[in-house]
């Protein structure tokens, strides 16, 4: 090894530790500009006294539609409480921005980067909206005593809260949601009982999110009578005829589109290719967007799909944001014809269930900034009924949701709707999950997962007494 | 000689004291990974810097190295840790010395397509096969806890030991092999193919052998990206994107130098953090963090193209070559 | 047995994707020794280009000529910063140059137009055609006759116009072509516009299938096993091997991936290619053997 190539190692082991300490100066000195866009709720003075959102969004990637949508949805609720209530009981909301373009190493450095609060605020949850990142997250937000909110997504067994204290599918997690659209299956063949002998072909994303249910929809199918086939459609998606060939000779009644991105809409295109009839395929819940359809053009009129919330902005609430925030020029989406769509109004839902666990904790805990772990103890009590849907502006839009410290789900229920080319309509009530055949399994999972790692399982019975 | 050593130590030290001087963010976020991708890129560096062979599957024996030490801990209960990376390296050399096999009848950017082979089946068979992954349903593994002979290494700074102390060791051993025999037949390969067979260099040989130890580092680094950084991972995790990364780490740091790698990994690591905080104040918030994404991507793309036609022998040239002007300015002319 | 001819139907009708893709690999390659990884990505920003066009109102025609200026414009200022410095490196360089290129150009797409995902609608429909029992899509018909069009094109040029003589001379003897005087960076201009304009056409054809965003341009690692069984330098190979990748991952996915957990696409034409490779290592029409041992 040569002199110049040591000196030169030297050199760059220097650089990287120049680097390294300014870094540290920035983080721990003066906290703002750790992030990636300046917080729009609070000038820097009032951080102290504020309660902060640090999101992991992502704006650009293959997944750039859902995260513009929620990220916005998610701010301009933020914004609502800000402008029209002054916080959360006097509370300032602050938040900030990480892009994590959906790269999981992305939103563990950006989880990492904003863990430690904005100017002073204590951060109340993460919302990292991606499977990956979560999965990465949850050791991590356990011992930092972080709330790791996973709206309709995420692990199905962290609904068991006792093992994932600071875990949270909420809503909905994918168990409740693959229960549901078999239910609405049978209700559109008129009746559970006639499953029996009908053929379901699961078109899943190759990844673990798309993977998630396949021990759920075989148990179902072995439970009602159906034979389900289950597809992978390879990362990314844009490539599918094979696995729609393979489904036309299968010749199924039904097909359940777990999809997710690019994936959805190639999916339509090539279903119409084959000459599957669209209106009996079913999408999944991260398949039922306006994204997931529009670039499908007329393949994906007649296409039907869950929803947690309906979309449009007929909605108290959602008149509130154009009021008090659209309309002063403080919303966040950059295409304000988006504001109302699928996606957008996830992200208001997110917001509503996100302030309402810290106004939860703040009855508990006193009005003022509030820790992750206080913020867990709000979640844990949300209680919202049709009244409190009433107050918040979202009856219809959302369900009712009660979680508890065993139960970190709350919803389970579903609707459907169907896409007329323009627009999605609401085509069913309310479907619920079988939420009982399902805890079981969720419990037998959580405690295998208690076992191996470790974890000790919480007692909630002796938790409620505290 | 007395510079050389101290300044060795001196570098060694600083390493050594780090956890000491910066907060868990910079430790866990920052120095670890820059640690694993380091030496996925001196696995890169083993193939295409040294040997002179392009490979574009860097992630897939990340992948490999990876899950085979995630199912050492699994199937051979109380296996140590080391011995878990160990095998993860080793079954990533033999994937490494599988799909290089090509390489003794193709060159060029042929060998692409037996690289890229090795990606797509691999991620393939880690989704596809359960076993790999325990059976889990989703495909994920976890890291299992991190301890070697009784010491606890679950804090960041612990993360940080275990990535140093493995990439230190599998550096001082690359500097040696490469000084050694093997490591000028690789550059006999690589620099004058015809010569190297007249003058008795078992070229076929050399090849594959660059193959397995530069598949073997990727396959370390895989285990400890995976157990030491993320502390979970899918199979797509290690994605053609990753494989792209690690050679743009190679290209940029400098291939054919021990330095490299780090440099590039460096590079890499900070670049995009360094953007993000630039944006941020800079614009203020107004600027659109999805605009900096795209705009990295330019910038990345730009300079690989500046490196390969300005400056091929990269980062650490540069680096080194600015230290020598600093200290003999009346040699620059 | 109808299923049979409907899945090889159907794959060799994706096949004649590929090709198309190929077929600027293969210009590229002939006029200037350059493997250019960058040709998904200019099948990408062009789509890109044209349908954000589309958007702003501007008619098809209108459109795609201002999206052929734009790649035409590219192909001046890849030559100029990327080709010309690099002119005398290993292909080696000139390869991982166009890697670079790629992500240059897929950011800059990015930039100016966004991210967002794009329907594109050609007014073909693509609801199947049954004719004799077999089910085929009219838009991949459509899209067949495009692509032959397109290739019946490009061979007239290429016998009749100086460019296209030019061109020829300079695949089969790069030193001759240049003593005889022709003017090696034009014509690197003109092919790289050319493949430009290929890359347009199937970019529409593509994203009009699967929509217009960034996953069009992971098509260049589709394109990539037709190259290695055609031959990097013929264009009947390209054909011919597009056909046959196509028609062969379609087969393998739906007959032999159902007993290996499905999916087997992604790594299949890889697997063929090196059979390919180390049986026939020139291609099916490969006239001279390049950088092998």
């Amino acid at each position: 090894m040569s002199k110049t190539r040591i000196v030169s190692f030297a050199c760059a082991t220097a650089l990287v530790i120049a680097s390294l300490s300014a870094c540290r100066s920035r983080s721990e000195g003066t906290p703002s500009t750790t992030t990636t866009t300046a917080s729009k709720g609070a000038s820097p003075s009032e951080g102290a006294s504020a309660q902060y959102f640090p999101l992991q969004s992502y704006r650009v990637g293959p997944y750039a539609a859902g995260g513009t949508g929620f990220f916005g949805g998610f701010i301009d609720y933020l914004q609502l409480v800000n402008e029209r209530d002054g916080g959360v009981n006097g509370v300032k909301l602050v938040w900030s921005e990480c892009e994590t373009e959906y790269v999981v190493e992305r939103g563990v450095e950006c989880y990492e980067r904003l863990k430690g609060g904005l100017q002073g605020a204590p951060p109340a949850a993460m919302n990292p909206l991606s499977v990956g990142i979560a999965y990465a997250l949850i050791d991590r937000a356990t011992a930092d005593k972080i709330p790791l909110i996973t709206i309709n997504h995420g692990r199905t067994d962290s609904t068991d809260g006792r093992v994932f204290p600071y875990v949270f599918p909420l809503s909905l997690n994918p168990y409740s949601e693959a229960s549901a659209i078999v239910n609405y299956i049978g209700q559109r063949e008129g009746g559970a009982d006639r499953l029996r002998g009908k053929k379901i072909a699961v078109l899943y994303h190759g990844s673990p999110y798309g993977k998630e249910t396949i021990p759920i929809i075989d148990l179902l199918a072995k439970k009602l009578g159906f034979t389900a086939t289950q597809i992978e459609v390879p990362h990314p998606g844009s490539e599918q005829q094979s696995q729609w060939l393979q489904i036309r000779q299968n010749a199924p009644d039904w097909v359940i589109l777990r999809g997710w991105g690019i994936m959805n809409p190639v999916a339509l295109k090539t279903a119409t290719k084959v000459g599957f009839p669209v209106d009996h395929v079913i999408g999944n819940v991260w398949s039922n967007s306006e994204e997931d359809v529009l670039p499908a053009g007329p393949a994906g009129v007649g296409y039907t799909s869950v929803t947690t919330h309906p979309s449009g902005r007929d909605f108290d609430v959602l008149k509130e944001v154009d009021k008090y925030v659209l309309s002063r020029g403080k919303g966040n989406m950059q295409d304000p014809g988006r504001v109302g769509s699928v996606y957008y109004n996830l992200g208001i839902v997110n917001g509503i269930l996100n302030v309402e666990a810290v106004r939860v904790a703040q009855k508990k805990f006193g009005n003022k900034p509030l820790t992750g772990e206080q913020v867990r103890w709000g979640f844990e009590h949300i209680a919202v009924d049709d009244a409190r849907l009433r107050e918040l502006g979202a009856f219809g839009l959302m369900q009712p949701i009660r979680l508890s410290c065993s139960d970190h789900e709350g919803g389970g229920a579903v609707r459907f709707q169907k896409w007329d080319g323009k627009a999605w309509s609401v085509v069913s009530e309310w479907v619920q999950s079988d939420r009982a055949l399902l805890r079981p399994i969720i419990e037998s999972s959580s405690l295998k997962y208690a076992q191996e790692k470790g974890v000790p399982v919480r007692d909630c019975e002796a938790e409620a007494r505290l | 000689m007395i510079l050389r050593a101290s300044l060795a130590a001196a570098a060694a030290v600083l390493l050594a004291v780090l956890p000491l001087l910066v907060n868990d963010y910079v430790l866990s976020a920052i120095l670890v990974p820059w640690l694993a991708l380091a030496l996925a890129a001196s696995g890169q560096n083993i193939v295409t810097g040294y040997a002179g062979q392009l490979s574009v599957g860097s992630a897939a024996f990340m992948s490999v190295g990876a899950f085979a030490a995630y199912d050492v801990h699994l199937y051979v209960p109380g296996a140590p840790l080391l011995v878990a990376f160990a095998v993860g390296g080793i079954a990533a050399a033999a994937a490494g010395a599988l799909f290089g096999l090509p390489s003794l009848r193709i060159r060029g950017f042929y060998l692409v397509v037996s690289t890229l082979a090795a990606q797509f089946f691999v991620e393939w068979l880690f989704t596809k096969v359960g076993w790999f992954s325990g059976n889990s349903a989703s495909g994920v593994i976890t890291a299992p806890p991190l301890r070697i002979a009784g010491i606890d290494l679950s804090s960041p700074s612990g993360h940080y030991w275990l990535a140093l102390g493995v990439v230190a060791v599998l550096t001082v051993a690359l500097r040696n092999i490469v000084q050694s025999r093997i490591g000028r037949s690789w550059m006999a390969v690589r620099d004058m193919e015809t010569a190297a067979i007249v003058s008795g260099v078992e070229t076929r040989r050399a090849k594959l052998l660059a193959f397995a130890v530069g598949a073997f580092y990727c396959g370390i680094a895989g285990a400890l990206w995976a157990f030491a950084y993320l502390g979970t991972v899918e199979p797509h995790g290690f994605d053609l994107d990753r494989s792209f990364q690690v050679l743009f780490m190679a290209i940029l740091g400098g291939l054919g130098r021990l330095t490299g790698p780090f440099l590039g990994a460096a590079f890499i690591v900070l670049f995009p953090i360094a953007l993000d905080l630039a944006g941020a104040r800079l614009g203020g918030g107004s600027v659109d963090p999805g605009l900096l994404q795209t705009l990295e991507k330019i910038v990345f793309g730009a300079l690989v193209i500046f490196f390969l036609v300005k400056q091929p022998a990269g980062l650490a040239r540069l680096v080194s070559a600015s230290w020598i002007q600093l200290r003999r300015p009346e040699t620059s002319p | 047995m109808s299923f049979f001819l409907e899945v090889l139907l159907g794959g060799l009708l994706a096949g004649v994707m590929y090709t198309m893709v190929a077929l600027g690999f293969v210009l590229i390659y002939r006029a200037s020794g350059v493997f250019n990884f960058a040709q998904g990505a200019m099948v990408l920003s062009a789509a890109l280009t044209f349908v954000s066009l589309r958007e702003r109102g501007f008619s098809f025609v209108l459109a795609f000529v201002a999206t052929l200026a734009v790649m035409l414009l590219l192909a001046v200022a890849i030559e100029r910063a990327v080709l010309r410095p690099l002119v005398n490196a290993p292909p080696m360089s000139l390869f991982l140059a166009t890697l670079g290129l790629s992500f240059v150009l897929e950011g800059l797409a990015q930039t100016v137009w966004g991210t967002q995902v794009h329907g594109l609608e050609l007014g073909i429909s693509d609801a199947p055609l049954a004719a004799a029992g077999l089910v085929v899509s009219r838009f991949d018909l459509f899209a067949a006759a495009t692509a032959a069009v397109l290739v019946g094109v490009l061979a007239v040029l290429f016998r009749s116009t100086r460019a296209g003589v030019a061109l020829r001379a300079v695949a089969d003897d790069p030193l001759a072509a240049i003593a005889v005087g022709i003017d090696l960076r034009r014509l690197w201009t003109i092919v790289w516009g050319v493949a430009g304009l290929v890359a347009l056409v199937a970019g529409l054809l593509w994203g009009a299938r699967v929509g217009v965003q960034f996953s069009l341009s992971l098509v260049v690692l589709k394109a990539l096993p037709v190259l290695i069984i055609g031959g990097f330098s013929s264009i009947p190979g390209a054909i011919v091997s597009g056909l046959i990748v196509g028609a062969s991952e379609k087969l393998a996915d739906v007959y032999v991936g159902p007993h290996l957990g499905g999916g087997i696409e992604s790594w299949f034409p890889y697997a063929l290619a090196l059979a390919f490779l180390l049986v026939r290592p020139t291609g099916l029409f490969g006239e001279r053997a390049v950088e092998r041992a």
